[in-house]
C-alpha cells in the first residue's frame, strides 16, 4: 500500500508540473507533450520511455488496488456482526473515506485516459494538439466534465491527506514530533496537488486560457 | 436519573442476540456505569429475570476486564476512561443509551456483553515475553536503562489489554495492542534478544486470530483508556521490516 502509493504520488507531482506548462502557452504545452514521447531517445525508440512508465504505473495501480481489496476483505471478515449503534468514527474524515475515495479516483482515471490520452470522449481528440483538447474539454458548456474533474481531484486530496501520513507510518515513522510533521507534510502536499490540478480546468472555464 | 437502556442480550455463543430495552429509574449521577448495571441487574433478579452478563473485576480502571460499546464508542464518551470509571453524570437525564459487546470475529460473544478475548492471549504467547534467568531479583542498577526509553516502555506497558482498540477499529484490527506489547518489551535491554522473533511471531498470531489489517485510521488511540499512542504502530512496522530483512 505504502510503496505503490508513494510511487503514484511521485507521478502525480510530475504530471502536475507538466499540466502547469499550459500557463506558459499553447506551443510550450504541445512541445512538452511531444517531448514526453521522445524521452530517452536516441537510446530508446520513440514513445518507448512513455510505455515503460505506463507499464510501471499500471503495476503500481494494480498492486495498490489489490492491497486495498485484501485489507477491505479482511476488515469485513474481522467484524461479521455490525454495531447497531455506530456514530461517525472519531478519526479523520480523510481516513474514513479512503476506500470510496479510491473508487472515485479509479473511475476518474479511466475517464481521464479516454478523454485526454486516447481522445475517445474528447470533443477535439487531436493527439497532435493537446492544448486544444484541454481547452475544448473544460469549456463552460461542458461544466459536468469540470465538475467530475473537481470531484476527483478533491478526492485525491483527501486520499493523500491520510494516505501520505499512513504510508510514512507504515515505513516506520514513530516519534510524536515526526507524526506532527508527517501529518503536516501530507496536508501541504495534498493542498499543493489540489490547487495545482484544479487551476487548469478553472482557468479554462473562466476564459483565462483560450 | 432516569435512563432508557438498550442492551445486547445473547444467551450463549451460538444463539442469535438482540437489543432489549430497559427503563432504569432513580440512578445516582455519581454511580459508575457498572454500578448502574448492578442496580438494573438487582431489579432484574428480583423480577425473576436473567441478569445482564458483563465482565468486570478491579473497578479501578487498571485490570482491563470491563469494556463495552456505549452509544457506539468503546468505554463510552469520556476519553482515557474505562467503563468502570465512567460515571453517570456524563449522561443526560432521560437519555437513551445503547450498550453492545465488542464486535470482532476474534472476540466471540460468550453471553450478553461478555466476549472471549483469548485471541489476545494467543498474540502474547507468540512473543509477548522475555526469556529471563530465574533466581534472586537482579540489582536495580545491574542493567541501566536510559530515562527516555524507560518512560516510553512504561507508556506502552500501561496497556491493560481491554480490547477497546479492536472494538473501535473500522478494520477490526488489534494492531495497537500488538504494537504496545512489542514496543514495551522492545524498548528495554531485556527485550532485545527476542526482538526480531517477537514482532514476527506476534504479527503472525495477530493475523491468524482473524483480526483485520491496520490502516492507521487512529480510532484505537482515541478510545484507548490508557492513551496508548499511535506512534507505537510505526515502531512495530519498523521493527517488523528490520526483522524480515535480517531473516532474508
Amino acid at each position: 500500500m505504502a510503496g505503490t502509493g508513494l510511487l503514484l504520488v511521485l507521478f502525480l507531482f510530475a504530471h502536475m508540473a507538466g499540466n502547469l506548462k499550459i500557463f506558459v502557452g499553447a506551443d510550450a504545452f504541445d512541445h512538452y507533450a511531444h517531448w514526453l514521447r521522445d524521452i530517452g531517445t536516441p537510446l530508446l525508440p520513440h514513445t518507448w520511455y512513455l510505455w515503460i512508465q505506463r507499464g510501471g504505473l499500471t503495476v503500481a495501480v494494480v498492486g495498490h488496488i489489490a492491497a486495498a481489496v485484501i485489507l477491505a476483505r479482511r476488515a469485513r471478515l474481522a467484524r461479521p456482526v455490525r454495531y447497531a449503534h455506530r456514530p461517525k468514527v472519531q478519526g479523520s474524515y480523510a481516513a474514513r473515506t479512503m476506500r470510496w475515495g479510491g473508487v472515485i479516483i479509479l473511475l476518474f482515471v479511466i475517464f481521464h485516459i479516454l478523454d485526454l490520452t486516447t481522445g475517445t470522449v474528447n470533443p477535439v481528440g487531436d493527439a497532435q494538439h493537446p492544448y486544444a483538447n484541454v481547452v475544448a474539454d473544460f469549456a463552460p458548456s461542458r461544466w459536468y466534465v469540470t465538475l467530475f474533474y473537481t470531484l476527483a481531484i478533491v478526492s485525491v486530496g483527501f486520499h493523500l491527506r491520510h494516505g501520505i501520513f499512513s504510508a510514512l507510518r507504515t515505513l516506520g515513522q514513530q516519534t510524536p514530533r515526526g507524526e506532527r510533521r508527517a501529518r503536516a507534510i501530507a496536508l501541504v502536499l495534498s493542498l499543493v496537488l489540489v490547487v495545482g490540478y484544479l487551476s487548469v480546468p478553472f482557468a479554462v472555464t473562466i476564459g483565462a486560457i483560450k | 436519573m432516569n435512563l432508557k437502556l438498550r442492551v445486547w442480550r445473547q444467551t450463549d455463543p451460538s444463539s442469535r442476540g438482540r437489543m432489549v430495552t430497559y427503563l432504569v429509574e432513580d440512578i445516582s449521577p455519581d454511580a459508575s456505569f457498572l454500578e448502574m448495571l448492578d442496580v438494573l441487574n438487582e431489579r432484574l433478579i428480583l423480577a425473576g429475570d436473567e441478569p445482564i452478563a458483563f465482565d468486570h473485576d478491579c473497578r479501578e480502571g487498571i485490570c482491563g476486564m470491563c469494556g463495552m460499546m456505549i452509544n457506539g464508542v468503546a468505554h463510552g464518551p469520556s476519553r482515557a476512561t474505562t467503563t468502570c470509571q465512567l460515571h453517570m453524570r456524563h449522561f443526560k437525564d432521560g437519555e437513551t443509551i445503547d450498550v453492545e459487546p465488542w464486535r470482532a470475529a476474534a472476540f466471540p460473544v460468550v453471553k450478553d456483553l461478555v466476549v472471549d478475548r483469548g485471541a489476545f492471549d494467543s498474540i502474547i504467547q507468540a512473543g509477548g515475553y522475555i526469556s529471563a534467568p530465574t533466581g534472586a531479583a537482579p540489582d536495580a542498577h545491574a542493567t541501566p536503562v536510559p530515562k527516555v526509553d524507560a518512560d516510553a516502555a512504561f507508556e506502552a506497558a500501561t496497556c491493560i489489554g481491554c480490547g477497546a482498540c479492536v472494538a473501535a477499529c473500522p478494520n477490526g484490527s488489534a494492531m495497537l495492542f500488538t504494537a504496545a506489547k512489542v514496543g514495551h518489551l522492545g524498548l528495554l535491554p531485556q527485550g532485545q534478544p527476542e526482538r526480531d522473533t517477537r514482532v514476527v511471531g506476534m504479527l503472525e498470531a495477530h493475523d491468524e486470530a482473524g483480526f483485520g489489517g491496520c490502516t492507521n485510521a487512529g480510532e484505537c488511540t482515541t478510545v484507548c483508556p490508557k492513551g496508548i499512542p499511535l506512534t507505537l504502530i510505526g515502531r512495530l512496522n519498523s521493527d517488523y521490516r528490520k526483522a524480515v530483512t535480517k531473516r532474508g
